[in-house]
């Protein structure tokens, strides 16, 4: 800056310092800079008079640094005095006089502990959310336990409206998914066991796999990023939005109004879907052996009927309606969790695609491990 | 200030129309600001006074016509003198609309962070500065913004608003959801700031106690016009017969009562 906007001169213990120029926010940096300087040069002097007769414009920024400037002085035992203030400064001026930055509260410390404390709290955030997802199971068991009692509270539109948002919209890239991985596996089973003259082996490959695996498993992870993530959302949205809180003024009970459709929806959509998406993945399977392994589609079916029995597709099939539930029950609690910011929504959302993509797969392990033991 | 002879138009509106698909709202709307007044914009509910706030600040697009603040169209100029323009002003939201993941204190800081390049020590100190202007203390300055009560909102965005010390502020409906008391507070709360900050203040509002109390000038809008501006006085002596049913209503009675007694 080519200006001065503080000039002082000494007369022994009296100081005299000279404000002059535009004191506003955008000089605000090198006004800072010239008191702080003014503080440390003068340390000595006793009375201080500071001129702002030459000020031309002041706003709070100049004003509350001319504060900050004669407090500064004060502090150390000076008798300070503005003078020259022009009229319609003052007010703005006695307004600044009275603020009190110490009891600004003091910023917050990072560090080791700020980390430390930063993993006990995420710990004790996935104990918080399974105790969530536990007491959700509880909560639609009892509102199911109500429609049982009196079947017209069910809401049947909203589960139709929700069926055909998470499933009948969700054909198109589900088929296409599932089509586009059935046709890889092939393509990379048929590549790898011609080494030793196994491609017929790729038959049995591909369709144990879809039937009891990927097919359930795709359509899953595709259900909790297109449809879980919209329930977080939405749910999310109306908590934030106090429409939930409405509901339950109005008597009614949220769990049953809200989340058992949209629960309902998806254990009735996910089994349908899967058992398209396996079609999809047969028929692309059986396109690539086809076209890239030369496996003509008659030897394809004769060879699957072989390899393939229905105890597989049970296996696939009875597993989609548990993850259709913990997919769905993951995002109704996340979504009942998220705060009043839009930066809670998100976290909220990504949390529940995170947490139920997660526990899709555990729950897949285990139902692995549970159908080997019964010889399925 | 008003009343002076020769006043300095702050912003000014020329023949602006403004409309969605097959609906105009504003049909060719004439206004002028005036430097360091409060004006008082009112009219009925859907009449479009949020529209016209919304086009001034350069948040609707306009069918035709022109608007000057500081003497410039931000719509014909470059992003720099657009940017100049913004920095001029504060906008009070009718929401608040305080950004929702950002602590009070770094809500009242963003913009100056943005603009200006000063450091935290100053930050801090014209956080907690603003915050006491608005009849506000350091207590609230780490809550979030879900944390603080309707008036609280506004009070923190009319100081976010004034972070950068605009000259022109805009509020829309800043009274709307207070009780009287907070209402005639912030009413109050306007009026110190406008004096002490010099600021020109332009003020969507149906509330008819802010209109008798700190208004300088009332501009009103029916019919997709601005039918009317000018002093209570004018207002109250119209024969319109939207100006007539709004100013001499039974709501308004009251104000009427007690508003000369406390005018500026």
């Amino acid at each position: 800056m080519s200006d001065i906007l503080l000039e002082g001169s000494t007369e022994g213990e009296r100081l005299r310092l000279k404000a002059a120029g535009a004191w506003i926010a955008e000089n605000a940096r090198g006004l800072e800079a010239e008191i702080d300087q003014a503080a440390q040069r003068y340390p000595g002097a006793k009375r201080v008079d500071i001129d702002v007769g030459r000020v031309e414009r002041l706003d709070t920024f100049g004003a509350w640094l001319l504060e900050r400037l004669r407090r500064g002085f004060s502090a150390r035992g000076a008798d300070t005095q503005v003078t020259g203030l022009r009229e319609d400064y003052r007010a703005l001026f006695d307004e600044l006089h009275a603020v009190n930055p110490e009891t600004l509260p003091a910023p917050q410390r990072g560090g080791l502990v700020h980390a430390l404390a930063a993993i006990g709290v995420a710990v004790t955030a996935v104990g918080g959310t399974l105790a969530g997802i536990v007491n959700m199971l509880g909560a639609l068991g009892l509102a199911l336990g109500r429609v049982a009692v009196n079947p017209r509270r069910f809401r049947f539109t909203s589960m139709v409206h929700q069926l055909d948002n998470v499933g009948w919209r969700g054909v198109p890239i589900i088929l296409l998914i599932t089509f586009l991985v059935g046709a890889i596996i092939a393509q990379q089973g048929i590549f790898h066991f011609r080494k030793f003259g196994a491609d017929i082996y790729v038959v049995d490959m591909v369709g144990i796999l879809v039937l009891r695996e990927l097919g359930v498993l795709i359509v899953s992870i595709m259900v909790a990023g297109r449809s879980g993530s919209a329930y977080t959302a939405e749910l999310g949205t109306m908590k934030m939005r106090e429409e939930i809180d409405a509901l339950q003024t109005m008597g009614f009970d949220p769990i049953e109004v809200l989340i058992l459709p949209r629960i309902i929806a998806l254990i009735i959509g996910v089994p349908i879907l899967t058992f398209l998406g396996a079609m999809a993945a047969l028929y692309g399977g059986g396109l690539v052996c086809w076209l890239y392994g030369g496996i003509d589609p008659e030897i394809f079916l004769q060879r699957l009927k072989e390899a393939i029995t229905v105890d597989h597709f049970k296996v696939g099939i009875i597993k989609a309606p548990f993850m259709a539930l913990i997919v769905g029950v993951v995002a109704c609690v996340e979504g009942l969790s998220v705060k009043g910011s839009a930066e809670s929504l998100g976290l909220q959302t990504t949390a529940s695609v995170v947490e139920s993509i997660f526990l899709v797969i555990v729950m897949d392990g285990l139902f692995a491990i549970f159908f080997a033991s019964i010889g399925m | 200030m008003a009343g002076n002879g020769q006043r300095d138009v702050i912003i000014q509106v020329r023949g602006l129309t403004v409309g969605f698909g097959e609906h105009t709202v504003l049909d060719a709307v004439d206004l002028d600001v005036y430097r360091g007044e409060i004006l008082g914009f009112v009219g009925g509910s859907g009449a479009g006074k949020s529209v016209l706030m919304r086009t001034i600040i350069g948040l609707l697009p306009r069918r035709a016509g022109t608007i000057k603040i500081f003497g410039i169209d931000p719509v014909f100029s470059s992003d720099d003198e657009r940017h100049s323009v913004e920095r001029r002003w504060g906008v009070l939201f009718q929401q608040g609309a305080l950004f929702s993941s950002l602590s009070v204190r770094e809500n009242l800081q963003f913009p100056v962070r943005e603009y200006l390049n000063v450091s935290q020590r100053l930050l801090d100190e014209l956080a907690l500065a603003k915050l006491e202007l608005v009849g506000l203390d350091a207590s609230v300055l780490e809550k979030f913004p879900s944390e603080l009560s309707g008036g609280m909102t506004k009070r923190v965005a009319l100081a976010r608003a004034l972070a950068l010390d605009p000259e022109i502020v805009f509020l829309d409906e800043p009274t709307s959801g207070l009780d009287p008391i907070g209402a005639g507070d912030f009413d109050s709360l306007i009026a110190t700031l406008q004096r002490t900050l010099g600021l020109t203040v332009f003020m969507v509002t149906h509330d008819l106690d802010s209109l008798h109390t700190v208004c300088d000038r009332i501009a009103v809008l029916a019919d997709h016009k601005v039918i009317a501006a000018g002093t209570m006085e004018t207002m109250l002596a119209s024969t319109h017969p939207w100006l007539h049913a709004y100013f001499h209503g039974t709501r308004s009675r009251v104000a009427n009562a007690a508003g000369p007694a406390v005018a500026r």
